[in-house]
């Protein structure tokens, strides 16, 4: 450990001042606070959020995981893994189940969390409405009173003109059947995972300075028509090439030397699992 | 002709629409509508109104008369300064519009009323289909079955005659007249009881004025509904308006059937309005 630094990098007062807007969030579940985004040696936009997340929750019994759109070993989630072990000494995992802390850009495990666990995301645009209203001062409006018929308005426009919703990263919910919220990029087919999860689910959005929080067991919801019913990708006919899977999140791969296509899974962590199990 | 009896559908009493603070002359000494001394706009200036179940009442006045203003203050595009208004669809005309929360009056906006503007720019989506445009009322409304707003949609823009097989296109695409009649289906897609037209013929050429025209005879005829026309064409005020009032200067000048007005008109102003006729 680096002792040039406090532990975990942020003085103990930024520290608290997060927590003080985590317990927030949680109380108010997919309504997002506003804090004081603090300085990093990392630009914001690059996982900002969620590392001022970790960090102020850290404790050095913990257990830390990072992930990268479902890998323990891209260049985001090894240099993250990296600056949290220089600052706070805590020991870091790529096992999912043994993780206490896991902080991710884009992905949802895919084995379940369970009860005890928190799952950090790191948000690029934490406003949901923001594709469909610039202005901040009337999209917190919106939430306020709680007008949402443009989004509903967005997903109608879709069906009209390509006779299926079209968004497939950061697919709006409603939480709580308050709040609408922005799942962060993660695809939609990690959306229901969200709901009535038994983990906390953590979301920072660094540059935009605002924490939201799904509390365990909360209802969250995809919009979705009564009559066109949300739904995920499927990989139909589709397995991972290492451990088989046919039911996770596959990525498509160019495979070199067949010149064809190829499935693996996003998850490294799992796929892993599967293949040695 | 209505039977004017009955309970009206809007009542507006004592509507203002000022811009600036106001002054103790302001009343006293006006230039138009400007007090000369404080240079406060008097845009709509103390004005009442009440339009009965199933009349079109027209108003006519030149431009910055205070028409669209009052209008637009109808729809809830600002907050008039003072005044009040009721709705008999709204808390049994108990309760003033401007006195409502933002959701209730969303919801009044939604339910009770629909507009359509001078300019169909601010009243469509000019980037949605015309489909979406339409189902935005029906799910401001609550509605959220996609099926259903195809459907309405679909119903109400052939009753405006635009084929169903464009309702997928962005009325960007559209002629002017096209436009005009999109945004006429979608204040109709809830069945509002009250209809406000502002100026929808302006800037149209005429055989597709005519249409409009008609189109808008007919859904009085059809669905009985109340409408509140504001125009400065006396043409479209003699073929549609029951009941006529004339706005100068932010005031009420002269009201009365729409034949007496432009017959015999009393007021100097509107003996000079229809005598501009060509």
């Amino acid at each position: 450990m680096n002792s040039n630094y406090n532990f975990a990098f942020l003085d103990e007062g930024s520290k608290k001042e997060i927590r003080r807007a985590v317990l927030k969030a949680v109380s108010i579940p997919g309504y997002q606070v506003p804090f004081g985004s603090r300085e990093l040696p990392i630009g914001r936009g690059w996982g900002t959020g969620g590392i001022q997340l970790t960090l102020s929750l850290i404790g050095r019994d913990d257990i830390l995981k990072v992930i990268d759109q479902g890998s323990d070993e891209s260049v985001n989630a090894v240099n993250i893994k990296k600056f949290v072990g220089l600052c706070t000494d805590v020991r870091t995992t790529t096992d999912t189940r043994e993780a206490t802390l896991i902080q991710t850009r884009h992905r949802i495990p895919e084995r379940a969390l369970t009860n005890g666990q928190i799952l950090i995301f790191q948000v690029p645009l934490p406003e949901p409405l923001r594709v469909v209203e610039a202005r901040e001062e009337v999209t917190k409006k919106m939430h306020a009173e709680k007008d949402y018929a443009s989004m509903w308005l967005q997903l109608y426009e879709s069906l009209v003109k390509y006779n299926k919703v079209t968004i497939g990263a950061e697919y709006p919910c409603m939480v709580e059947g308050r709040y609408m919220m922005n799942p962060s990029p993660i695809p939609k087919f990690d959306n229901p995972k969200l709901h009535k999860a038994e983990c906390l689910y953590l979301f920072g959005a660094g540059r935009e300075k605002k924490i939201y929080a799904i509390p365990p067991y909360t209802q969250v919801v995809s919009l979705a028509f009564d009559d066109v019913p949300f739904e995920k990708e499927n990989f139909v006919g589709k397995r991972c090439r290492l451990c088989g899977s046919a039911d996770t999140y596959l990525d498509e791969i160019f495979d070199r030397q067949t010149g064809g296509r190829a499935y693996q899974c996003s998850d490294t962590s799992h796929c892993q699992w599967t293949a040695d199990s | 002709m209505p039977i004017l009896v009955e309970t009206p559908v809007l009542s507006v009493s004592n509507l203002v629409v000022r811009y600036g603070a106001g002054c103790h002359v302001c009343q006293r000494s006006m230039e138009k509508n400007r007090c000369t001394a404080c240079g406060t706009v008097w845009a709509v200036n103390n004005i009442s109104l009440s339009v009965y179940p199933g009349e079109v009442l027209g108003i006519v006045g030149e431009s910055g008369s205070g028409k669209t203003t009052l209008m637009r203050s109808l729809y809830f595009d600002f907050v008039p300064t003072a005044g009040k208004a009721v709705l008999s669809d709204y808390k049994g005309g108990q309760k003033n519009i401007w006195a409502a929360s933002a959701a209730e009056q969303r919801l009044i906006k939604n339910n009770t009323m629909g507009m359509v503007y001078q300019n169909p720019v601010m009243g469509l989506r000019m980037n949605y289909s015309a489909a979406a445009n339409i189902a935005e009322k029906i799910i401001a409304a609550g509605c959220r079955n996609a099926g259903k707003m195809t459907e309405r949609a679909g119903e109400l823009l052939e009753a405006v005659e635009i084929m169903t097989s464009r309702m997928s296109e962005a009325p960007k695409n559209f002629s002017g007249g096209m436009q005009q009649r999109v945004q006429i289906s979608k204040a109709l897609a809830n069945n509002p009881a009250l209809l406000l037209l502002d100026e929808v013929t302006t800037g149209l050429d005429l055989s597709v004025q005519a249409k409009v025209l008609d189109l808008i005879r007919k859904i009085k005829a059809r669905y009985g509904i109340s409408i509140l026309l504001v125009s400065h064409d006396l043409a479209v005020i003699r073929m549609l308006a029951d009941r006529t009032i004339v706005m100068l200067d932010g005031r009420i000048v002269e009201s009365g059937l729409t034949d007496q007005i432009l017959e015999d008109p009393q007021d100097a102003y509107t003996q000079q309005l229809v005598h501009s006729l060509i």
